[in-house]
């Protein structure tokens, strides 16, 4: 009973929250793109890294947390103490209690992490329409397909995505519905049938409605996504409470790189990606050690398993 | 074979006298007699002791750092990861060593199912390590649970309401489970103690494993028994220099995981805090538990299929009595080889429809497959007992060592002696 209470509040929390999440609709699969941190040898592309949280913190930050993050983290992009520094008194935090006993505010420390700009996640909700933004922290490994997902969500908005990929949405979607209104339609064939068979002796019974055809799926309207959801070709059931966030020239970069909505989806993915696996350099280096440590290692074991069997057989 | 410890150090002498470990070691370990023709499938036993002490090292290292509150768990996990020296290290061994050591244990039972290593009078180390995989499929869970993410959470929630199939105490059980009314940090907690306890529990089945081992020593893949020492080599160097090379060979694999792709086997959605009010789309097992799910929900019938599960692998611990050929290894049973192969296809099957959506056509196949997994042991193995005609046994182990294969087909065809 308990299980069913829970599961209903689930299904409702679900409905409110995640638009289009509730009937877990497949999406696109993102298509794979090569990173500078793609392969064994990939590392992190310091320059990315920067340019990406400048998109985090002149366009996410306003929605987004990145709870996990301390600005003493900011280091592993390539700045150094002073600039880690001068980004953190950028930001406000609150600590205490001081010797009153009172809350303060006071400009944040390399030790501090990013404040988060809702207090707790009602808040978050109610400013963002019932849905609530995801902390970004570890997004890049919360998600199937990491980093390549976010590139394609990003860039997956109805004027940004192709026509092919729009297209193969539809007819998927056509199907999909064609299959439902046969299913349908069958059961209302038997359920009908037993009317007409009943109705002669009870004629009190109600005649079962006959489903309509939905008819295909020509256009992002067809889909019926709800009013408050954006279309997003590679967001689960195509419905997405986020509008698209990121527009050309959104932000300017220092280093003279072009704003385009590719170059800053892909920036802010790879940064979101570090966010995730601050490790993965330090972690492929040392496995590349590792490997040719133990390839030498067995096979010196190798030749001493022979050395020594070489009585036996 | 007891070749005595020889030494004329006054200090091991006088130690010897009152605690005689080191020859025990000695015995067990050193002169130990081992079959001389064991193939590569008779490292994973070794394999499967290194994983564990693996677990137990970096588990309790891990077990330094993770605090077990509903509150913390998720986020102490990723302090691990992001600021304790190494802890991404020793968090991604823990991770991965968990999905190696069930590879491993797999292995070396299919190994004992091919080679009938579980025939007279081995029985009760064939059970002691049907006794050894339970464990490790409760401490395997309840790790799972451990960092609080949605999978942890939902995973736990979904296998802790299997209990309550069981008929009249079913729901009291799974509020017993919990310690509360749903799953929560009461049911966090205990979880965490029962995984840092678990493991030694299982270290002790191992010395019991190893002991019912030691008394008739390795079974080998011509399943006869040894007739004399030119049968037998000394465990060490033998044995130990061969283990060695195998333990090279599984940490280059287990290394390529560990550090290009880590999170491979595990699901992206454990890494989202665990959130009683959402549920994941899929909530699936981690992989090693895909076939034994598969079962589960094959059976349309919530208390049946819980059976079905655990009489899964329950089945195994009779497994010595439904097979009757006195022939032991597969090799010598024309028949039972395709059946094993069979058997095997029929598992990997099952591991898939585990983590298909239960509708539909993986709905079916894993009816099917159930189906089989049982008719195999309660019909087929019972019927190849009987029906199967084996192929001439050779007279000695070191015969077709020594002569390379030649002397079979002099040998006549005769039962297996019972010891």
């Amino acid at each position: 009973m308990r299980k069913f209470v829970l599961t209903a509040a689930a299904a409702a929390v679900t409905l409110s929250v995640g638009v289009g999440a509730a009937n877990a609709a497949e999406a696109l699969k993102a298509p794979s793109k090569t990173w500078s941190f793609s392969g064994v040898f990939g590392t992190y592309d310091q320059a990315q890294l920067q340019r990406g949280y400048q998109v985090y913190k002149q366009v996410c930050a306003s929605c987004h947390g990145m709870e996990l993050i301390a600005f003493r983290n900011l280091a592993d992009l390539g700045y150094n103490e002073d600039e880690v520094k001068a980004i953190a008194v950028e930001y406000e935090v609150t600590d205490g209690p001081n010797e009153d006993g009172d809350m303060f505010e006071r400009p944040a420390r390399p030790s501090d992490y990013f404040p988060s700009p809702f207090p707790n996640a009602q808040a978050a909700a109610v400013s963002n329409g019932g849905a609530v933004p995801p902390d970004l922290s570890l997004v890049a490994k919360a998600r199937v397909g990491g980093p390549d997902y976010l590139y394609a969500l990003l860039t997956g908005y109805e004027d940004n995505v192709s026509e092919e990929v729009l297209q193969s949405i539809f007819e998927t979607e056509t199907h999909k519905r064609e299959v439902q209104y046969a299913a349908d339609l069958e059961a209302y064939n038997v359920r009908k049938a037993a009317y007409d068979e009943q109705v002669k002796s009870d004629p009190s019974l109600k005649e079962p409605t006959r489903p309509e055809d939905p008819g295909p799926v020509e256009s992002v309207e067809d889909l019926g996504l709800p009013d408050t959801a954006s279309f997003n070709a590679y967001f689960p059931g195509y419905g997405i409470a986020m509008a698209s966030p990121l527009f050309e020239d959104a932000v300017e970069y220092s280093d003279g790189t072009p704003a385009t909505l590719s170059n800053m989806s892909a920036d802010v993915s790879a940064f979101m990606m570090w966010a995730a696996e601050p490790s993965m350099d330090e972690r492929k280096q040392m496995g590349i050690k590792v490997i040719l440590f133990l390839l030498v290692f067995t096979g010196i074991l190798y030749a001493a398993k022979r050395k020594c069997w070489s009585d036996v057989h | 074979m007891s070749e005595q410890l020889k030494t004329n150090n006054p200090v091991i002498k006088w130690v010897e006298h009152r605690l005689p470990v080191l020859s025990f070691l000695n015995e067990s370990l050193v002169v130990y007699p081992a079959p001389r023709n064991l193939n590569y499938w008779w490292n994973f036993g070794s394999l499967a002791g290194f994983a564990l002490v693996v677990m137990i090292i970096t588990g309790i290292i891990l077990a330094m750092q993770y605090t077990a509150h509903v509150d913390y768990a998720f986020y102490s996990v990723e302090r691990i990861m992001r600021d304790v020296n190494g802890g991404w290290l020793i968090r991604y061994i823990h991770m991965n060593m968990a999905s190696f050591f069930f590879i491993v244990v797999f292995i070396h039972i299919f190994r004992g199912l091919y080679y009938g290593s579980y025939k007279a009078p081995r029985e009760i180390l064939w059970m002691l390590g049907v006794v050894i995989l339970l464990l490790m499929m409760a401490t395997a869970f309840m790790g799972y649970v451990l960092p609080w993410g949605q999978m942890s959470f939902w995973g736990a929630t979904v296998i802790t309401n299997l209990f309550s199939a069981i008929p009249v105490f079913g729901e009291d059980i799974v509020v017993w489970l919990w310690g509360g009314f749903s799953v929560d940090n009461p049911t966090l907690n205990r979880f965490f103690a029962l995984h840092f306890l678990l493991p030694f529990v299982i270290v002790g089945a191992v010395v019991l494993h190893l002991w019912a081992l030691h008394r008739f020593g390795s079974s080998n893949p011509l399943g006869i028994d040894a007739t004399g020492p030119q049968d037998k080599i000394p465990f060490h160097p033998y044995y130990t220099v061969k283990d060695a090379f195998g333990i090279g060979v599984f940490l280059i694999a287990f290394c390529i995981f560990v550090f290009f792709a880590p999170n491979f086997l595990g699901h992206p959605d454990n890494y989202i805090p665990a959130n009683p009010l959402v549920t994941p789309a899929h909530i699936v097992p981690e992989w090693y538990f895909l076939p034994f799910y598969a079962i589960l929900r094959s059976v349309p019938d919530k208390l049946l299929g819980v059976v079905a599960m655990f009489a899964s692998i329950g089945i195994l611990f009779i497994l010595p009595w439904l097979d009757r050929s006195p022939v032991r290894s597969a090799k010598f049973r024309p028949v039972y080889k395709w059946f094993f192969w069979l058997f095997f296809a029929n598992c990997i099957l099952l591991g898939w429809v585990g983590q298909e959506a239960a509708e539909g056509l993986p709905l079916i196949l894993g009816r099917l497959a159930t189906a089989w997994y049982f008719i195999h042991f309660l019909v087929v193995l019972p019927l190849l007992g009987v029906m199967e005609r084996p192929k001439p046994l050779p007279v000695s182990i070191a015969e077709p060592v020594l002569r390379g294969g030649g002397g079979l087909a002099a040998a006549a065809a005769k039962p297996m002696e019972k010891a």
